[in-house]
C-alpha cells in the first residue's frame, strides 16, 4: 500500500476519514461561588485515515485519545472543526441522516465485559444492527450471524449463550462481529485489547488484521501501548494533553522519533527483551501530565520537557513538517536536536 | 427458565425472605378466598357488640356487633389492593420520569427533578390526606393519593440507575449502531435498572397498606367497604376494654407489612449484581 | 547465596464455591535471595495474585484455605504463626503494594496520618518522630515537597505520587521482603517508568526481596533477576529473566513470549496462544495446558507432567522440556 514515498497524510489516495482543527472543550460545573471551568480535551487536532489504512493514536490517560474517538464516531459533539467521510461533512448530522451513517463508522471498546449488553443473547446482540439498519430480512439474520460469528472465529453455538458466559476475549470477537455486521468502512479501536490476557491479545490483534485485509476496514486504533502500536500501525499519532505533537509513519517513528515526548514516551514503554531493555537508555519524566483545565501556556510540554528554553514556555509551537514527518517543536529538525538516546 | 431457577437458588439463600415468602402468601390466600369461604357480609350485626374471640365467633365482634374475622378477611382484600396497586402505579409514574430525566439530563432532568424535590418536601402522610380530603374518600382517591405521595423515591431512584448506566460503554455501543432512545432506555437499560427498582417497589406495598391504614384510621377510608385501618379506628374508643379489637387488625398489618419487608430484602439479595458474584 | 529471604514451599490453595472445589495455587515452591527480584508472570487465573495473599496470610476464610504449604520469612514459618504474631510481620517484615493505590488509602486520613499509623503501630515512635519520619520517606520515593504532601489526602494526589506513598508506606518499616502486586498497571507508561525505577532503586539501597507479580512480560524483561511461570494454578517454568527470554522451554512461556513481542512481527500475523484459560471446574485431564498446546502428544492428555529440575535453579513442567533448547 505504501508506496515508498514517506507521506503525513494517509498512504493509498483520498483520506476515507478526516478529521479538521477538532476541538472539544468541556465545562465543569463550578460550585456556587467558583466559576465554571473548561476541560481543554482536544485542541486542534487534524488527522485524516485511507482505506485499508491503520492510524494509531498514542498517549497517556489525559491526552484526548478517547474524547477523540467518541467524537470521531459521533458520540460526543466536537466543540468546533470538521469530520468528513468520504468528503462529507458529517459534523452537525442529526437524526435520521446521522443513523445511516453509524452503518459506515463503528466503534469496538475497551472493556468487552461493559460493552455488551448482560440482558441479550450473542444472537441478538449481533443481529441488532440488521435489524436497526434493515440490512438483513428477518428470516436470514440468524444466519448471518452464524457467519459473522465465523468470521471473528467463533462457533454458531455461541448464538444462543449470554455474555457473562463468555471469556474476555470470546466477548472482544462478539464486540468485533457486532460492528462488522454494518459492514463498515472505518472501525475506531478504543483500546481494544488492553483489557485482555496477553495471549488473548494476539488472537484479537490476529482477527483485526486479517478483517482488515479480507474487508479493506479502515482503523483508528486508539492505544497506549506502544509496542502493539509499533506492530499494528501504518502512522502513529502521538497526542498530548489535546494536541498531536507527532504524526509519522510507523516505520519512520520505529527508527527515530523526533518530538521530546514521544521520545520519553517510546522509551519509557517496556521491552520484552532483558537485552535489549539493560542496553537501552530510558528517559524518564519528572513529574505528571498536568491538568487539562488549565494547560501550560507556550508549549504544552514544557514543563515536563528536559530539553525547554525560554522560549518553550512563552511561544506554542506549530505541528509543522520536519524532515518525513509532522512534529509540534520549536526545535525539531535543528541537527542533534533531540539527543539520540535509544540504540 | 434457568434464570428463574437461579434466581430462586439464591433467593432461598435468605430464611427470612422465604419465611416472609410463606407468610405473605398465607395472607393473600386468606384476603382472595376468605371472603369466598367465610361469606358473612363485614357491615352486618351479626351478634352482641364486645363478644370475646373464640366464643360464638372465631375472632369475636366489634363495638357495632360485626364479625370481626369477616371483617379481617375483607380488610385484607382491601389493604392489599390499595397497597399493590398505589406502589404498581408509583411505579410506573416514577420510572417513566426518573429515566427520561436520568437518560436526556440537562434541562429536563432539571425540569423534571425540581418537581420530584418539591413533592419529597412536603410530609407525605399530610398530603396523602389532603388529597383524599379533597376528592371524596373512595378507593381509586386512596390509591391515587398513596400514588402520588409515593413516586417521588422511585424517580429518584430510576434517574440515578439510568445516570448510572447511560455512559456505560454498551449504550454508547447502541448509539454508536443507531438505536433509537426508546428502544435504548426501554430494552437496553431498563432490565438492568430494574432490579433496585423492584425491591424499593415491593417495599413500598408496606409502606402503602401503613398509610391506607392511617386515612382509614382517620375515617378518611372509602366509607363502604372495611379495611383494617378503619378496624382500629372503630376499636380505639374501647382500647382499654375491648384491647383485641384493635390489637387483630393491627397484627394483621404488622404481619403483612413484615412479610412483605422480608420479600424485598430477599429480592434484594437475589436482584444485587454486587452480592451476586460471591 | 546466603540463606533466601522469602521460601515457599509446597503451598496450595483451595477455594470451595457452590460448584466445587478451586483449587487456585498448587504445590507452589520458590525462594527469593536478599536484593533480588523474582517475578511471578501469568495471566489471569492462574493464581499468581492468590499466591501472594497466601503469604501474607490474607486469604479470606471461608471460602478460601491454605491447604497445605509452608512459607518461611528468614527462616520463620508463617503458617505457624499466631495471628497476633503474624500482624507483627505484616507491615513490618514484608509489606504489600497494590495495583490501585485508591483502594489501599483511606480517604478521610492524610498521607501523614496513613504512613504514620505504620511507623506507630511497629516502631511505638512518638508523634514528632513520625512527622520527620514521614518526610523522610516521601522524599526517599521521590515525592516533591513532602512537608507539604504529608499533610495532604489521597485525592490530592495524582496516579503516580499515590503509587509512591503506597510504597512509602510499604518502606515504613524497612521490610525484607516488598510484595507488588500489579504495582503500575494502573499507571501510565511514563509513569510507570517512575514507579518501576524507583522500586528497582530502593532494592537496591535497601538490599530488598522483591516479589513482583505481573502479566507484563516487558516489565519483566526490565526488572527481574528470576522470573516464575504459573499457568493454571502452577508452576510451568522457572529460570533466570537471560534464561526464560533467550532459551524458554515450556511452550505455555514460548507462547507468551511469542504473543509479547509485537515488534518481531512486523506486518505479520503475530504467534498466539489458540483458545482461553481453562474454567477452574472444568480442568483437562492430563497437562492443563494440553488443550491450548500446538505441541501436546497423547501422553500430555493422559497425565500431569512433574516439575523437573532441567538444570540448576531451571525448572519446567513439560514432557517434551528434556532434550529441547540449547541447555
Amino acid at each position: 500500500m505504501a508506496d515508498g514515498t514517506p507521506q503525513v497524510a494517509s498512504a493509498g489516495g483520498a483520506p476515507i476519514l478526516e478529521v479538521r482543527e477538532l476541538v472539544k472543550h468541556y465545562p465543569i460545573r463550578g460550585g456556587l461561588f467558583s466559576p465554571s471551568q473548561m476541560v481543554h480535551a482536544l485542541d486542534g487536532v487534524s488527522l485524516s485515515v485511507a482505506r485499508g489504512e491503520t492510524l494509531a493514536v498514542v498517549g497517556e490517560s489525559g491526552c484526548g485519545k478517547s474524547t477523540l474517538a467518541r467524537c470521531i464516531i459521533r458520540l460526543e459533539q466536537p466543540t468546533s472543526g470538521h469530520i468528513l467521510l468520504k468528503g462529507a461533512d458529517i459534523t452537525v448530522l442529526a437524526g435520521r441522516p446521522l443513523r445511516e451513517l453509524r452503518r459506515a463508522l463503528q466503534i469496538v471498546f475497551q472493556d468487552p465485559y461493559a460493552s455488551l449488553n448482560p440482558r441479550w443473547s450473542i444472537a441478538s446482540l449481533i443481529g441488532d444492527p440488521m435489524r436497526l439498519h434493515g440490512l438483513v430480512a428477518r428470516g436470514e439474520r440468524r444466519g448471518r450471524v452464524a457467519s459473522l460469528l465465523e468470521t471473528v472465529g467463533l462457533g454458531p453455538e455461541f448464538m444462543d449463550r449470554y455474555p457473562h458466559e463468555l471469556s474476555g476475549g470470546q466477548r472482544q470477537r462478539v464486540a468485533i462481529a457486532r460492528a462488522l455486521a454494518m459492514q463498515p468502512e472505518v472501525i475506531v479501536c478504543d483500546e481494544p485489547v488492553s483489557a485482555l490476557d496477553v495471549s488473548i491479545q494476539a488472537q484479537v490483534i490476529n482477527l483485526l488484521k486479517r478483517l482488515q485485509r479480507q474487508f479493506g476496514i479502515a482503523y483508528i486504533f486508539i492505544s497506549h501501548d506502544l509496542s502493539l502500536v509499533k506492530h499494528i500501525s501504518d502512522r502513529v499519532a502521538v497526542m498530548y494533553l489535546g494536541q498531536i505533537v507527532e504524526l509519522a509513519e510507523t516505520r519512520a517513528a520505529r527508527r527515530r522519533v523526533l518530538h521530546p515526548y514521544s521520545q520519553a514516551l517510546f522509551s519509557a514503554a517496556p521491552v520484552a527483551d532483558p537485552q535489549a531493555a539493560a542496553a537501552r537508555k530510558r528517559i524518564i519524566l519528572a513529574g505528571d501530565v498536568p491538568s487539562p483545565i488549565e494547560p501550560p501556556a507556550g508549549c504544552r510540554f514544557h514543563t515536563r520537557c528536559p530539553y525547554r528554553q525560554d522560549r518553550c514556555a512563552r511561544e506554542a509551537p506549530q505541528l509543522r513538517a520536519v524532515e518525513d514527518r509532522l512534529v509540534r517543536c520549536h526545535f525539531a529538525g535543528e541537527p542533534g536536536f533531540p539527543p539520540e538516546t535509544s540504540a | 427458565m434457568r434464570r428463574l431457577t437461579t434466581f430462586w437458588l439464591r433467593y432461598r439463600r435468605n430464611r427470612g425472605a422465604v419465611a416472609g415468602a410463606l407468610a405473605l402468601a398465607v395472607i393473600l390466600a386468606l384476603a382472595l378466598l376468605g371472603p369466598i369461604l367465610y361469606p358473612t357480609d363485614p357491615f352486618d350485626m351479626v351478634g352482641r357488640p364486645f363478644s370475646l374471640p373464640f366464643d360464638r365467633f372465631p375472632l369475636g365482634t366489634d363495638v357495632a356487633g360485626r364479625d370481626i374475622l369477616a371483617g379481617i378477611l375483607n380488610g385484607g382484600r382491601v389493604s392489599l389492593l390499595i397497597g399493590v396497586l398505589a406502589s404498581l402505579s408509583a411505579t410506573i409514574i416514577g420510572v417513566a420520569l426518573g429515566a427520561v430525566a436520568g437518560y436526556y439530563g440537562g434541562r429536563i432532568d432539571d425540569l423534571l427533578m425540581r418537581t420530584t424535590e418539591f413533592f419529597l418536601c412536603i410530609p407525605s402522610f399530610v398530603l396523602a390526606v389532603v388529597l383524599v380530603a379533597i376528592f371524596q374518600p373512595s378507593v381509586v382517591t386512596v390509591t391515587v393519593a398513596i400514588a402520588v405521595v409515593s413516586w417521588p423515591s422511585v424517580a429518584r431512584l430510576a434517574r440515578g440507575e439510568f445516570i448510572a448506566h447511560r455512559d456505560r460503554e454498551y449504550v454508547q455501543g447502541c448509539r454508536a449502531i443507531g438505536m433509537p432512545d426508546w428502544e435504548i432506555i426501554l430494552l437496553q437499560i431498563m432490565p438492568n435498572a430494574l432490579p433496585p427498582i423492584i425491591v424499593v417497589s415491593s417495599l413500598m406495598v408496606a409502606t402503602a397498606i401503613l398509610t391506607e391504614s392511617g386515612l382509614s384510621f382517620l375515617g378518611l377510608g372509602d366509607p363502604n367497604l372495611v379495611s383494617w385501618g378503619y378496624m382500629i379506628g372503630v376499636a380505639r374508643t374501647v382500647l382499654r376494654t375491648a384491647w383485641w379489637m384493635a390489637a387483630i387488625p393491627g397484627v394483621m398489618i404488622l404481619l403483612t407489612v413484615l412479610a412483605i419487608n422480608l420479600v424485598g430484602e430477599g429480592l434484594n439479595d437475589a436482584l444485587n449484581p454486587r452480592l451476586r458474584k460471591r | 547465596m546466603s540463606a533466601p529471604v522469602l521460601d515457599v514451599r509446597s503451598l496450595s490453595v483451595e477455594f470451595e464455591s457452590t460448584l466445587g472445589t478451586v483449587h487456585a495455587v498448587r504445590d507452589l515452591s520458590f525462594s527469593i535471595g536478599e536484593g533480588e527480584t523474582l517475578a511471578l508472570v501469568g495471566e489471569s487465573g492462574s493464581g499468581k495474585s492468590t499466591a501472594a495473599m497466601a503469604l501474607l496470610r490474607l486469604i479470606p476464610n471461608p471460602p478460601g484455605r491454605i491447604s497445605s504449604g509452608a512459607v518461611l520469612l528468614s527462616g520463620r514459618d508463617l503458617m505457624a504463626l499466631s495471628e497476633a504474631d503474624l500482624r507483627g510481620v505484616r507491615g513490618r517484615e514484608m509489606a504489600m503494594i497494590f495495583q490501585d493505590p485508591m483502594m489501599a488509602l483511606n480517604p478521610v486520613y492524610t498521607i501523614e496520618r496513613q504512613i504514620g499509623e505504620v511507623l506507630r503501630l511497629h516502631l511505638g515512635l512518638s508523634k514528632s518522630e513520625i512527622l520527620a519520619e514521614v518526610v523522610e520517606l516521601l522524599r526517599l520515593v521521590g515525592v516533591p515537597a513532602p512537608e507539604e504532601r504529608a499533610r495532604q489526602y489521597p485525592h490530592n494526589l495524582s496516579g503516580g505520587m499515590r503509587q509512591r506513598v503506597m510504597i512509602a508506606m510499604a518502606l515504613a518499616c524497612r521490610p525484607r521482603l516488598l510484595i507488588a502486586d500489579e504495582p503500575t498497571t494502573a499507571l501510565d507508561v511514563t509513569v510507570q517508568a517512575q514507579v518501576l525505577d524507583l522500586i528497582h532503586g530502593l532494592k537496591e539501597k535497601l538490599g530488598m526481596a522483591v516479589l513482583l507479580i505481573t502479566h507484563d512480560l516487558g516489565i519483566v524483561a526490565e526488572t527481574a533477576n528470576r522470573v516464575v511461570v504459573m499457568y493454571a494454578g502452577r508452576k510451568v517454568e522457572e529460570g533466570t529473566v537471560g534464561e526464560i527470554f533467550a532459551d524458554p522451554r515450556h511452550p505455555y512461556t514460548r507462547g507468551l513470549l511469542g504473543a509479547a513481542k509485537w515488534e518481531e512481527a512486523d506486518g505479520d500475523l503475530l504467534r498466539e496462544i489458540p483458545g482461553t484459560v481453562p474454567s477452574p471446574f472444568e480442568m483437562p485431564s492430563g497437562c492443563s495446558f494440553a488443550p491450548r498446546c500446538a505441541e501436546a502428544i497423547p501422553l500430555c492428555r493422559g497425565a500431569m507432567p512433574e516439575l523437573k529440575d532441567v538444570a540448576p535453579g531451571r525448572q519446567v513442567r513439560c514432557f517434551l522440556a528434556e532434550g529441547r533448547g540449547h541447555g
